[in-house]
């Protein structure tokens, strides 16, 4: 039951072989087993997801049944959820329960999904390795002794232990595509503004987008259909047309133009990655597309530029945790601003704290053009390298990071070493642009590879089709972790 | 350019974020180590080109000045740590 997709979990509800219910307590049951060895879990609610089970099989007798009803699907624990333990991995929110519920908390609702549980992840969604959790690091279930990526590393590794048939996440800088990649998943994050923001907790505004894991291409469309829409709430939510992001998974995709960008294959990348990733654009020549060189001259600047505007902006959102509202305070304060520097002092992991710094003094008088504005830019210059490669193909692919899973603590005292993990994947979030990632190959370790699929905006429906054919041809997004039946 | 142990000193009270001389001789190192990842940026000529706030060309959005929220105030100060009656407390700021 654990190792269907979605696709074939709701086929197999819709026709009466097993109920939502049955499918819920099966996954608790493997969670109540297994979860402790991944650590992927923060809040499992076994009631609250039974009696969403309970709903679900009642929708269904109503027959007001949609693709996503019954379906167990865990959600990163950044989004907020009514009733919930939301704490974002942080110390800070370690006794947070939402009066409310995010949009897509509402939406996954709407349409009888069940919360299975709230999944672990780097403290406000800041790092690549989901170590910094104030719960504990999260582990990898192809090697528990290596990280599962992040920072949506609880989702990643949930859906790859088969602990959930799908997940939730965030991508700010690639915190769905490399854990979806290191996890051996597929991972995709939309074109910024087609998911609401509204109860995401926020990191980078001008960059965070919700987005879903699964085992599957065509999983994500069903995901991403329920997810996608406009919400008032969120003031860059994008008004437009509803639309159905599974319609292009049966197109052949004879003569699409591949764009293969010479920078993402040139160095930085370990060999087994690029051999699998080479060898994926050689099953795309054998589907009929056409590879081309594509060019995008200022990617390597795209680490620096992001590590000025996502620490800048998360010095303001992270403002509002102050000890005052909700929230951890400190114990013991003499006033209000021993309050708020004892708060945050002791609330706030010390990766969290760097950004805050960082972030605070670029934003500082005197150094606001230097830094801020000529870092917005660049983040132009970055965009249209995109917009030119886009004239050549019709998406571009290559690696999702440069390395496969890496050792527990290895990059965790290096912040740069960690950051440098992000060099693929930041360039789709800086221009905006969707990203995914899908599973390619293994490394002589048994580590998955991941390829990343980079379309121009809301070609969404089109990626999701390139990657559902190549998934058609290969099996990697089958294979299942050591010790995982 | 690198930080100095002043300048740290000096962001962490502006995020009143509260950090002792060690904690902040720490954050030194790796901040300085982010700091010259970043200058790699600012040596590109950028004279001519706009800063780019935003992925999409959007404008705030005008809504009628109308009540759409009802009063929630209890269940929200049911999470907050210190309240009395409807305020919400902390450390006498006026004598």
């Amino acid at each position: 039951m654990h190792n269907a997709t979605i696709t074939s979990l709701s086929a197999d509800l819709a026709a009466g072989k097993l109920s939502s219910v049955e499918l819920t307590q099966h996954f608790l049951n493997r969670i109540k087993a297994l979860s402790s060895r991944y650590n992927c879990f923060i809040t499992v609610n076994e009631e609250a997801s039974l009696q969403q089970g309970r709903a679900a099989d009642r929708l269904r007798s109503a027959g007001k049944a949609q693709p996503l009803t019954g379906i167990p699907i865990a959600h990163k624990d950044i989004f907020c959820a009514k009733g919930w333990l939301t704490t974002c991995g942080s110390k800070m929110l370690s006794n947070f329960v939402s009066p409310y519920d995010a949009h897509v908390v509402e939406r996954l609702d709407a349409a009888g999904a069940v919360n299975i549980g709230k999944t672990n992840m780097d403290e406000f969604a800041m790092g690549s390795s989901s170590e910094t959790s104030h719960y504990g690091p999260v582990r990898n279930p192809w090697d528990v002794q290596t990280v599962p990526g992040g920072s949506s590393g609880g989702s990643a590794a949930a859906v790859a232990a088969r602990l959930a048939a799908g997940a939730i996440g965030t991508d700010t800088g690639g915190s769905i595509r490399q854990p979806a990649a290191l996890s051996g998943i597929c991972g995709l994050k939309p074109t910024y503004g087609v998911v609401s923001r509204y109860g995401m907790i926020a990191f980078a505004s001008s960059l965070d987008q919700g987005g879903p894991l699964a085992r599957s291409a065509a999983d994500l469309a069903l995901l991403l259909n329920v997810m996608a829409g406009h919400d008032p709430r969120d003031s860059t939510s994008l008004e437009r047309e509803r639309e159905d992001y599974t319609r292009e998974l049966a197109r052949p995709i004879k003569g699409m133009k591949v764009g293969l960008p010479k920078e993402f294959f040139a160095k930085g990348a370990a060999p087994a990655v690029v051999k699998a990733v080479e060898a994926a654009a050689a099953e795309y020549r054998r589907l009929g597309c056409e590879t081309v060189e594509v060019s995008l001259p200022n990617m390597k600047l795209s680490v620096p530029v992001y590590y000025v505007l996502a620490p800048a902006e998360a010095s303001s959102n992270l403002a509002r945790y102050d000890g005052v509202r909700y929230g951890y305070r400190a114990p013991d304060y003499s006033d209000l601003t021993d309050l708020y520097q004892k708060t945050r002092a002791q609330g706030f992991g010390d990766e969290v704290k760097r950004r805050i710094l960082i972030g605070t003094y670029v934003l500082s008088h005197g150094y606001y053009d230097a830094y801020y504005i000529q870092a917005q830019k660049v983040r132009r210059l970055i965009a249209r390298d995109f917009a030119e490669a886009f004239r050549r193909c019709d998406v571009i692919v290559g690696p999702t990071s440069p390395t496969t899973a890496f050792k527990l603590g290895e990059k965790i005292d290096d912040p740069v070493q960690m950051y440098l993990n992000d060099i693929y994947t930041i360039p789709a979030n800086l221009a905006g642009l969707p990203g995914m990632s899908i599973p390619c190959g293994f490394d002589d370790r048994g580590l998955p590879v991941g390829l990343q699929i980079i379309g121009d905006y809301f070609s969404e429906a089109k990626m999701l089709g390139a990657a559902h054919q190549y998934q058609l041809a290969t099996d990697w997004h089958l294979r299942t972790p050591p010790g995982i039946e | 350019m690198a930080l100095t142990l002043d300048d740290v000193k000096r962001v962490a009270h502006l995020a009143r974020i509260a950090i002792d001389d060690g904690q902040a001789q720490a954050a030194l190192s790796q901040i300085n180590d982010v700091f010259q990842l970043i200058a790699e940026m600012q040596a590109v000529d950028t004279r001519g080109v706009e800063p780019m706030s935003h992925a999409q060309d959007l404008v705030q959005r005008l809504r009628q000045d109308a009540v759409t929220e009802g009063d929630q105030h209890a269940l929200f100060q049911s999470v907050a740590p210190h309240v009395d009656g409807d305020l919400y407390l902390v450390p006498k700021v006026i004598d």
